[in-house]
């Protein structure tokens, strides 16, 4: 059997049109040896909820620059778990105010990340989350 | 938690179940006991679907032309539309072994229809332009009843033919302006193609591509002939939808087509008999493996690499049961 592959959904929900946080992000994880499947701009939480289902993917990870996470992020969460993936790891990424951090992480966010974090920093956070949990 | 539904994973595929199906085919990808066995019990179950492959060098708009026939093949008027799925594979980095998956990208309009399906899945070292398990994957969506699979391959060049085994009805996509290097891809891919796309036939240089291809196509069948398939020549232009009709007239004739001649059959027993040798081949190596013995076999690895014996030899001795050799 092949080394266990760490599938990861990136998605920019909302409508702002910024996703070169996304793409880096997205890139890193690659060369970090995880499958990215990258969506894009302008994802609904329906859309991101029904791709992570349908990839099967390991982790979520959501990008958001327009002041929204509060109102996109546990919609997505809900959303995972309506459709039976409590196990997906969800993390945000972007411009998120330090008082939202708690409440985000209080919905099922695994962590919040902003600007200036090290894209090792974050792969490394992943592997962890999901690698991290199978061990038992 | 996530073993304990492993069990009943095949019962919830055919029930429809998509969670099921999205994990099952985690499975079938990772090549697992689990995903095997459910092969084996999904298999009077497959043969049902139409696969249908789409190729074409990279950036020519495949992913856009899959979203596309999706979308058309589920609004079908004349007839209870077909459900759908797509299978993506695109390109692991050679170097770090992950994968950059963009071709959902470009498939927005269907991700709300539960009668489509899209999985992408990295191509995990294989070349020819699939992955290794891509067959199997289709198999399973087969069985879980979709009956039209399209399966497009990594950005493809001269020799990603792997596809033509696969599928049914391959869909060759060119575009304009790839320049006189798409000379060096007609000689490989085009001879797979069943229908070929010219896309984004708005732009400048549409129909110079179009007379290339018509000119390829006349050399190659000279004349009409009932019995064989000239593959019809589509101008698209994905972005807009049109030509996207003509495309699935072009499918359903080409199966038409198969099935009257009686290659649809054929194509089924070579694609069974192909993967029959090979899991055969796996299974005797499995075994013989097992009978020669981890000792016997490293020490005649170890003289071969010396150069001590030949590779024939080394063959020889390990099939024939020869005694060592006698230093």
């Amino acid at each position: 059997m092949e080394e266990r592959k760490i599938r990861v959904l990136i998605a920019k929900p909302g409508l702002d049109g910024h996703d070169r946080g996304a793409k880096i992000i997205a890139q890193a994880l690659r060369d970090a040896g995880m499958e990215v499947i990258y969506t894009g701009l302008r994802q609904s939480p329906e859309m991101i909820a029904e791709a992570a289902l349908q990839e099967d993917v390991d982790v979520v990870g959501l990008s958001i620059l327009s002041g929204a996470h509060l109102a996109l992020v546990p919609r997505v969460i809900e959303l995972l778990r309506a459709n039976g993936q409590d196990h997906v790891r969800v993390f945000v990424g972007g411009i998120i105010p330090e008082e939202d951090v708690p409440v985000l992480k209080a919905a099922g966010v695994t962590e919040v990340y902003g600007p200036g974090t090290s894209t090792r920093e974050v792969a490394e956070a992943i592997r962890q989350a999901v690698l991290g949990e199978e061990v038992h | 938690m996530r073993k304990s539904t492993d069990s009943d994973l095949v019962e919830r595929v055919l029930a429809g179940e998509r969670l099921a199906l999205a994990r099952l085919l985690t499975q079938v990808e990772n090549d697992t006991p689990t995903g095997r066995e459910a092969l084996e019990r999904l298999f009077p179950f497959t043969g049902r679907a139409h696969l249908v492959g789409i190729t074409g060098a990279p950036g020519t708009g495949k992913s856009s032309l899959a979203n596309r026939l999706a979308m058309a093949y589920r609004k079908l008027e004349n007839r209870e539309p077909p459900r759908v799925a797509v299978l993506a594979v695109d390109p692991t980095s050679p170097f770090s072994g992950g994968a950059l998956l963009g071709d959902r990208l470009r498939m927005k309009d269907v991700s709300g229809d539960p009668g489509v399906f899209i999985r992408s899945m990295a191509s995990r070292g294989a070349v020819g332009g699939l992955a290794r398990t891509t067959a199997a994957m289709a198999q399973v969506l087969d069985a879980a009843g979709f009956e039209i699979v399209l399966i497009e391959t990594v950005g493809a060049g001269q020799s990603e033919v792997e596809v033509a085994r696969l599928a049914h009805t391959v869909i060759v996509v060119d575009a304009p302006g790839l320049g006189d290097d798409i000379q060096a891809i007609k000689a490989g891919i085009l001879e797979i193609a069943d229908i070929l796309v010219v896309n984004k036939a708005d732009l400048p240089g549409a129909e110079n591509t179009l007379r290339n291809l018509r000119a390829m196509l006349d050399l190659a069948f000279p004349e009409e002939r009932d019995d064989l398939w000239r593959p019809p020549l589509v101008r698209a232009v994905a972005s807009t939808g049109e030509g996207v009709h003509e495309i699935i007239q072009a499918i359903q004739a080409h199966k038409d087509y198969l099935v009257k001649t009686g290659s649809w059959v054929k194509r089924e027993e070579a694609r069974l008999m192909g993967e029959f040798e090979s899991l055969l081949q796996a299974a005797l190596l499995a075994r013989w493996r097992e009978e020669v013995g981890e000792e016997t076999y490293q020490n005649t690895l170890f003289q071969l690499t010396r150069r001590q014996i030949s590779p024939w030899q080394a063959v020889r001795r390990l099939l024939e049961g020869d005694s060592m050799i006698s230093e």
